[in-house]
């Protein structure tokens, strides 16, 4: 894939700290609600959020484009709102790559360096190192317009790193490239930032893309910072009730908290859940308040579905439904599940398909089945975002 | 086989598709331009028109002293109104493009074309005469206490030609600005140029064919003014335009005029092959668009 070995020394770029930074437009709109955030030296940051939640205004306001209407952004410890942009130490790659339509591959990686009127020489060897990195040997000479998606992203990519920032800021780069290509970008921008090793902050609205290659992600909703934290934090103790549904899908209810006790690492609760017309067990990384309402969450992967006339496995703090298949979906690698309890309510659940032997009878529509689920793999989240 | 008979067919129909196009412009552009450059080989009548004999003195007559002054006058006057049209129209239509009252500022730089070319140049005529509206506004705002003299000078001539041909400038340069990608002047910023670099860099070489296309609708028609000349200029201002007239009306040399007809006719096509050679590249481009979306989709099925 890309031979990192060509990059020279990395870089160790900056962290970036936001502070309390507001941005309002047309005088009642609230772009940017009081947003705070450090991101580390070197870290791989994902901004997501739906469109229009200010993901990219905060960039911009990062890169120089807009302003802040109070609020400080620092590069370390150094305030940077008073530098316009060409004067930051940051780089952006565009959603639309905005490529220079009248250079070439090679001379838009050579933009930078030909504003610094460097020699001839010294132009070219560092832009064939960057042409390289991104694998553009073969199309370094053509137009824009002649160029792939992929290729001219590959050359967003390296004019963007030309000029050594200490913190590339990456605005959805592959939102309009097509799966398959997405995903082999993806990987490559991941080693491109293993080896560069400057800070990057990625823009997306896709949960996979910011799941799988981030070292932290925050998400945000309404101009406001809902959570930030580790993929796996996010995914499997989201803070709210929108972080939950917004990435990957889950179950949701409303519940009211009946007891909470410490249980090992964690906290046990009973909770009431009117949907399902039932109490439910579930762990918690907090303790909560009796009589607190809630939502509880659980992810519909981890819920167990078999036909009811099997046994499921018995253990403390389970929880068990029964139910009938109202739809099952077939999607190769697993099926969905949509199952209909007694009272009416439709849980969701996902199967992963194992080896023909080992998965067990076929589960169909309007079979009978129970499903179940640990209590520490439900979850508790905060009702309003 | 029957591909070829095909295309074979279908270039024929092509021609009689556009045979009404032919015919119209043999009538009404190529006999007429023949007559004039007919004209300008024959001798002068004694009354006008012309006697059907080949003289090359039509054009021996162009290197006047006097004719040759008017030629550098009308080439200084047109190069510096055109300059000074692009100038106007490059702010201008940025400003048209970024605002969102577009419609309404397109509208006020079409909407005077509506309007007859001598009513507003006397509309001018009125505005900057002696005893007209800026004058009587400068003096009785105590300004000055002597009318200055704003007519029938040089000054006067650029000044309408200006206010006549700058649409035919702003149109084009706005088709173009409002085309392009302003994302680029981010891009630019972002890369280290400052804001005057990123315009030069950037914005310049992308608009080019629209500024070139106004470059050649300000300048061809204002390289041929007559009517300017001749009711706000002095008597030093003629044009070209004034002394095909006079050659045509007063002096009766018709294949003076006629070869004076001539060279307006090359300059302009000159210009017009210049404008026909940068569009030709945009069609190559758009040409080049569709190749990389074939290889893109090969690419895809690859």
């Amino acid at each position: 894939m890309v031979d990192v070995s060509l990059v020279s020394t990395p870089k160790k770029g900056v962290s970036v700290t936001v502070a309390n930074v507001t941005r309002v437009y047309g005088g009642s709109f609230k772009a940017l609600d009081d947003v705070s955030m450090k991101i580390e030296k070197g870290e791989f940051f994902s901004l997501l959020g739906p469109s229009g939640c200010g993901k990219t205004t905060l960039l911009r306001i990062i890169a120089g484009f807009d302003s802040p209407d109070s609020g400080d952004v620092f590069f370390d410890d150094k305030s940077i709102l008073s530098l316009p942009p060409e004067k930051r130490s940051s780089n952006t790659v565009f959603q639309t790559y905005a490529l220079f339509p009248h250079l070439t591959a090679y001379e838009n990686i050579a933009f930078p360096l030909r504003l610094k009127k460097l020699d001839e020489k010294t132009v070219d060897e560092r832009v064939m190192k960057y042409v390289r990195l991104v694998q553009l040997d073969e199309h370094m000479h053509k137009k824009p317009n002649m160029l792939s998606g992929g290729q001219k992203q590959r050359v967003a990519i390296a004019r963007a790193l030309i000029n050594e920032p200490s913190v590339l800021l990456l605005d959805e780069p592959l939102s309009a490239l097509d799966a398959k290509l997405r995903q082999n970008l993806l990987v490559e921008l991941d080693e491109i930032h293993d080896k560069v090793g400057v800070t990057f902050i990625y823009v997306t609205h896709d949960q996979s893309e910011a799941l799988s290659v981030s070292d932290r992600i925050a998400i945000i909703n309404h101009g406001k910072v809902l959570q930030i934290g580790t993929p796996y934090e996010i995914y499997e103790a989201p803070a709210t009730e929108f972080v939950a549904r917004f990435i990957g899908e889950t179950n949701i209810y409303d519940c009211t908290v009946l007891s909470c006790e410490q249980y090992g690492d964690e906290y046990m609760c009973l909770v009431d859940v009117p949907a399902l017309d039932t109490k439910v067990w579930v762990t918690d990384w907090d303790p909560q308040d009796v009589g607190a309402e809630l939502k509880f969450t659980i992810r519909p992967e981890k819920i167990q579905i078999v036909l009811s006339d099997e046994k499921v496995a018995h253990m403390d703090h389970l929880n068990v439904f029964k139910g009938i298949v109202d739809e099952p979906v077939y999607s190769g690698f697993q099926s969905k599940f949509y199952v209909k309890l007694a009272n009416g309510e439709t849980v969701k659940v996902f199967k992963q398909h194992s080896t023909f032997l080992d998965d067990g009878p076929e589960i169909e529509w309007k079979d009978s089945v129970s499903i179940a689920w640990r209590a520490v793999d439900g979850y508790l989240v905060k009702e309003k975002d | 086989m029957g591909r070829r008979i095909d295309k074979k067919r279908s270039v024929i129909l092509g021609y009689s598709y556009s045979s009404p196009m032919g015919i119209w412009l043999s009538i009404f552009f190529v006999v007429p331009l023949s007559i004039i450059v007919a004209y300008s080989f024959m001798k002068k009548g004694l009354y006008g028109g012309v006697i059907n004999e080949f003289s090359i003195k039509a054009y021996k007559d162009i290197f006047n002293p006097n004719f040759l002054s008017t030629v550098w006058r009308t080439l200084w006057i047109s190069v510096l109104s055109t300059a000074i049209c692009i100038l106007i129209s490059i702010p201008c239509s940025y400003a048209m493009a970024r605002s969102k009252r577009q419609t309404l500022l397109l509208a006020l730089v079409i909407i005077p074309f509506w309007t007859n070319s001598l009513i507003r140049i006397y509309a001018w005529i009125n505005f900057l005469s002696t005893e007209g509206f800026f004058n009587n506004l400068l003096m009785s705002l105590g300004i000055i206490s002597e009318p200055l003299s704003l007519i029938y000078n040089h000054f006067s001539v650029i000044l309408v030609l200006i206010y006549m041909y700058l649409p035919f400038a702003i149109l084009p340069i706005f088709t173009v600005i409002d085309k392009f990608d302003f994302s680029l002047l981010d891009a630019a910023r972002d890369l280290g140029a400052t804001k005057f670099m990123s315009f030069i860099k950037v914005m310049i070489p992308n608009i080019k064919s629209g500024i070139t296309t106004a470059l050649v609708f300000t300048f061809i028609p204002m390289f041929g003014a007559y009517e300017v000349p001749l009711l706000v200029g002095g008597m030093d201002s003629a044009m070209v335009g004034n002394i095909i007239v006079d050659q045509v009306q007063k002096t009766r040399n018709w294949p003076l005029a006629a070869s004076f007809s001539v060279i307006l006719t090359i300059v302009s096509m000159i210009g017009v092959i210049w404008v026909m050679r940068t569009s030709r590249n945009e069609v190559k481009m758009k040409k080049d668009n569709k190749i990389a979306e074939e290889t893109f989709k090969k690419e895809a099925k690859v």
